[in-house]
Parts: structure tokens; sequence; C-alpha cells
């Protein structure tokens, strides 16, 4: 079960920026229980984005985002309305966003922020992860994290270790920071990197609200 | 002036300066450092002392710097986001300050892994384009990360970073360095250079972007005493690159020690026809005592008064 938290409306607005069309994918397993995804937050999301002047080009549901075959599988059938989107808004987890940024080729930003693990890492096996940093940054780096895979939990950019594409610490390692350069390129938001992320507030991982959930017997 | 460092007023005066790296040693002996030390005290702008360089346990560098001052150098103290935390680090900037430290370069340190106790944990608690930040937060806005103010006697410190031409991909390392730029940094010092080609082709892309004029550029240089020397940088030193023209001239030569003061000498006369480079920084990791000899053939003594 992973734990995740809607990042304030203003924040998801800014990151869309001039974008209009934004198609609207949500989570139904882990986000659905925290509120964050499910129909219910995908309907919210939808009348937020649509007061803010954006136009839904699209919506979906899937059961678990995290897994990339039944994304593609369920978005196999949205094509055309993800043609029109500018970008994806993903109602869900760290690894979600970055299972979606991997099946489209689109930008893909995240609505939640991803706060706890909680005891089970995901439903899938997925090689896609998340460290639940509370402060979700898949939005600058284009759906890759740093967080989890750059050794060095760079926010800035690659260390001058990183060559060839690989990490100074392995070089049967991918840099993470040569991917989303990649990614970002492709993408054409190579710009996003010109800003600087300043120092992480590290509080917002693993939040006391959490810590301070226990499951009774009758919940399992 | 910022910090009132030798090497800030070098710079601001427009005089091509020359730094050098003294790495402090794995036991607590000062006499070490103190060696080192006369090679080049009185002969260059600064010195570096590494903190714990490729993540083997060393004396520290504010300790070391300490010592290298009371020999007549003015340190440059490094440090890197691996080891300490932002409560940390701020308390060691307080602290060198307050020994007579005006210089710091801000890195974020080689990995854990590479070094002699890969089973730590590191922090990484900021990286280094937060950490200028921070140290320029601190030095310009008297205030600490969290906004805390400082109410006196703020650390005045000359801020240097590093870059890589030759670490991947070249498009983001210049856009690094202006960020670097724009967080703060007053200088940077450069990976050693070997290939000069992939340094002109760095160079011309960061004077495209006219950041050779918002910074102080020092090359880095590392006079070598043999082929294998460069051997074993190629295949051990994160980011470098070495041209293999420099490998065979190296092997060919009849005194190996003599050529790796000519290829020096040869690069210190590029890179100073070159734009937007405003000093040097050599290091002869474990030949220290060549600093003077290439000063001296490169006419770059006496240092100037400043
Ligand atoms: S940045 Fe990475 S670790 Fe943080 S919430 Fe997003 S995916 Fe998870
Ligand atoms: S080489 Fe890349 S992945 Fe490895 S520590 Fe440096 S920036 Fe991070």
């Amino acid at each position: 079960m992973l734990y995740t938290e809607n990042k304030p409306i203003e924040e998801i607005l800014d990151c869309l920026g001039e974008e209009k069309n934004i198609f609207l994918l949500a989570c139904n397993g882990c986000a659905d229980i925290c509120e964050t995804g499910g129909q219910q937050a995908l309907t919210t999301m939808k009348r937020e984005l649509e007061k803010a002047g954006k136009n839904v080009s699209g919506t979906a549901l899937v059961d678990f985002l995290c897994d990339k075959m039944l994304v593609a599988t369920r978005l196999a059938r949205e094509a055309k309305n993800l043609q029109k989107a500018d970008s994806v808004l993903a109602l869900t987890c760290g690894i979600g966003v970055q299972a979606v940024a991997k099946v489209v080729e689109k930008v893909v930003h995240p609505a939640a922020n991803t706060v706890s693990l909680g005891g089970l890492h995901g439903l899938w096996p997925a090689e896609e992860l998340c460290r639940a940093c509370g402060e979700c940054v898949l939005d600058y780096t284009g759906g890759i994290c740093p967080i989890a895979f750059c050794a060095k939990n760079l926010l800035n950019g690659p260390c001058g270790g990183s060559q060839d594409g690989k990490c100074e610490v392995d070089k049967d390692t991918d840099c993470a920071w040569q991917l989303i350069y990649d990614r970002l390129k492709s993408l054409g938001k190579l710009d996003n990197l010109a800003r600087i992320a300043e120092a992480k507030d590290w509080q917002q991982s693993t939040s006391l609200e959490q810590r301070k959930t226990k499951f009774t017997k009758a919940m399992l | 002036m910022k910090s009132g460092s030798r090497l800030e007023k070098v710079l601001t005066a427009g005089k091509f300066a020359v730094t050098c790296e003294l790495g402090p040693p794995k036991n607590s002996n000062p006499q070490i450092i103190k060696k080192k030390a006369g090679y080049c005290a009185g002969k260059v702008d600064g010195v570096n002392i590494t903190d714990n360089q490729t993540a083997i346990v060393r004396m520290s560098s504010i300790a070391s710097g300490v010592i290298a001052m009371s020999c007549g150098l003015e340190p440059i103290m490094q440090m890197v986001c691996r080891d300490r935390n932002r409560i940390a680090m701020q308390s060691d900037i307080l602290g060198a300050a307050g020994l007579g430290i005006r210089n710091i370069l801000c890195l974020s340190g080689d990995h854990q892994k590479l070094g002699n106790h890969p089973e730590a944990k590191n922090v990484f608690d900021i990286d280094s384009i937060q950490l200028i930040a921070m140290v320029r937060k601190m030095r310009d806005d008297k205030q600490f990360l969290s906004g805390d103010p400082i109410k006196e006697h703020e650390p005045r410190l000359f801020i240097g970073a590093v870059a890589n031409p030759f670490a991947g991909p070249l498009e983001l390392r210049v856009m690094r360095l202006a960020k670097k730029i724009q967080a703060g940094a007053d200088f940077i010092q450069t990976q050693c250079v070997f290939d000069i080609d992939r340094f002109g082709e760095w160079t011309e892309l960061v004077t495209e972007a006219g950041l050779h004029s918002k910074v102080y550029i020092l090359v880095g240089l590392t006079p070598v005493r043999s082929h294998k020397a460069l051997l074993y940088m190629k295949s051990n030193v994160a980011g470098m690159s070495i041209p293999n023209e420099l490998v065979s001239r190296m092997e060919s030569a009849n005194d190996a020690g003599e050529e790796g003061v000519k290829i020096c000498l040869e690069m210190i006369e590029k890179v100073r026809k070159m734009e937007g480079i405003a000093g040097i920084h050599l290091m002869p990791i474990g030949w220290e005592s060549i600093t003077p000899v290439i000063l001296e053939r490169a006419g770059l003594l006496p240092r100037p008064e400043v």
C-alpha cells in the first residue's frame, strides 16, 4: 500500500502552465483508498481544471497505474483523446507516474505526493521505484525519479561522474540524470532543468500521520 | 570584496590566478601537511584542501586548512555533500570562517562506494548547487538556510564550484554551470584537462552562453610522471578524458618526468590564450614538489602583489 496526498491545486496548475488540453488518468488502487485517485478524485480534478479554464480531452480510470501492461491496454482505447492532449495529469503514486511516463510519449504530471510506502511495495513487480519523499519532483524530471534512481539523490542534474550514460558507482547501471536528460530532450522540455531545484523538505517524507496509523485485526 | 581572500583579490584585479591542491594525510600528523605546504607557500594564490576525496577517510579539510594557513598558505576548503547534512555543514562553515578560512569549494562528492567505507550511509541532504546557494545566502543575505537571521559575523567566503567538461551529457554540463553561477559561485575549477580539443568545445559553449564573463574559470591541470599514471586515471577515475596520443607520447619519452612537465607547460600556454580563462588549478597527484618548478618555468612566479 502506497500512501499519497494531493498536491495543492495551485502547484498542479503551475506545472500545467500554458498547456490547455489535459488528459486525466486516475489510479483505482492504493490512490483510491487515499482519495488521491479513484472515480471521485477524477471527477473533482476534472471540475477543478475546467474551472481554471482547461479543457479535459479525456479521462481514464485504471485499476493499477503502476502496472504498465494495464496502462497500455486501457490507453489503447483512448488513443484519439490522448493524441489531442498537451499533457497527461496522473492521479496516482510516484510509481504510477513513472509507469505512465514509460508508456505515453507525452509530458506526465504528478497530481500527488507519495509520502509512505506503507510496508508493501506496490502490488506489481515493477522496475519503477519511489522512495516516498513526499514532495514529488517527477514533473521537473519528466517522469523519472532522481530520488530513487540517482545514487546521490541529486536534484539539479548529473554529478561529474556521469559518463557515457552510466553512473560512477557502477558502469552497468544507467545514470538517472542521463535518462532524465534523454526523456526531457525528446519531449522538448529540457528548459525544465534551467530552474534551480531548492533544498528539499525531507520532513514531508513518511508523515507523522502515517506513522500513527495502526491496522487493527478487523482491518486486516 | 565578498571575502577579502587573496584569490578574490588576484581574480578581481584581472591577474592570471594559480591554485593547487593539497590532500590531507590518512592520519593525524600535521608534519605531512606542513611538508606539502612548503612546496607551494608563497607561490600560489590558494590551495584546495580536499574533503575525504574519493570517499577515503583523511584528516578533515578544516583542520588541515588551518595547519596550511600556519605555513602561510591560503586554504580553499573543499566541502562535499556526501557526509554531512545542512545542520553540520552550516556549523562547519561558521567554524571555518571563525578560524580564518576565506574560500570554499562546493562539491557533491564521490560516492562512498568508490572509497574505503562502502558500507557507510551517505547523506546528500542537499546537492552541490544547493550548497552554493546556502553559502551565498549565509554571506549575502545574512541568513541560515532556514531563513533564521545571522545577526552578526556572517561567514564571508569566496565561493567556488567545480565543472567537469568531460562528463555527460555536454549540453547539461553547460546548463549546470549556469545554475552554479546563478546559485552564487564566484569561481570555477575544472576537472583535470588532458583532452584539450574536448575542453575547447566546452569552452566554446561556455563563452557562447556568456558564462565566462560571469564567473572566473580556473583550468584543472595534472602533470604526470609516467604513461602508467595516465592509463590508471583513464580506467579508474570517474569523468576523465585522456587522448591516446598523450599516452604514447609519455610512453616513448626518454625522460618521462621531463616530458610530463613539458606537456603541462604546453597546456598552460594554450589555456592562457583561450578566451574566458582566468587561471589554472594544478593537481600534481603525489608529486607536489613539481608545483614550484612548473610555475617557475611557466613564468608565473613571483605571484603578483595584491
Ligand atoms: S520524487 Fe520520487 S521518491 Fe519522491 S514521491 Fe516522486 S517518485 Fe516518489
Ligand atoms: S552518475 Fe548519475 S546516477 Fe550516478 S550519482 Fe552521478 S548523477 Fe547520480
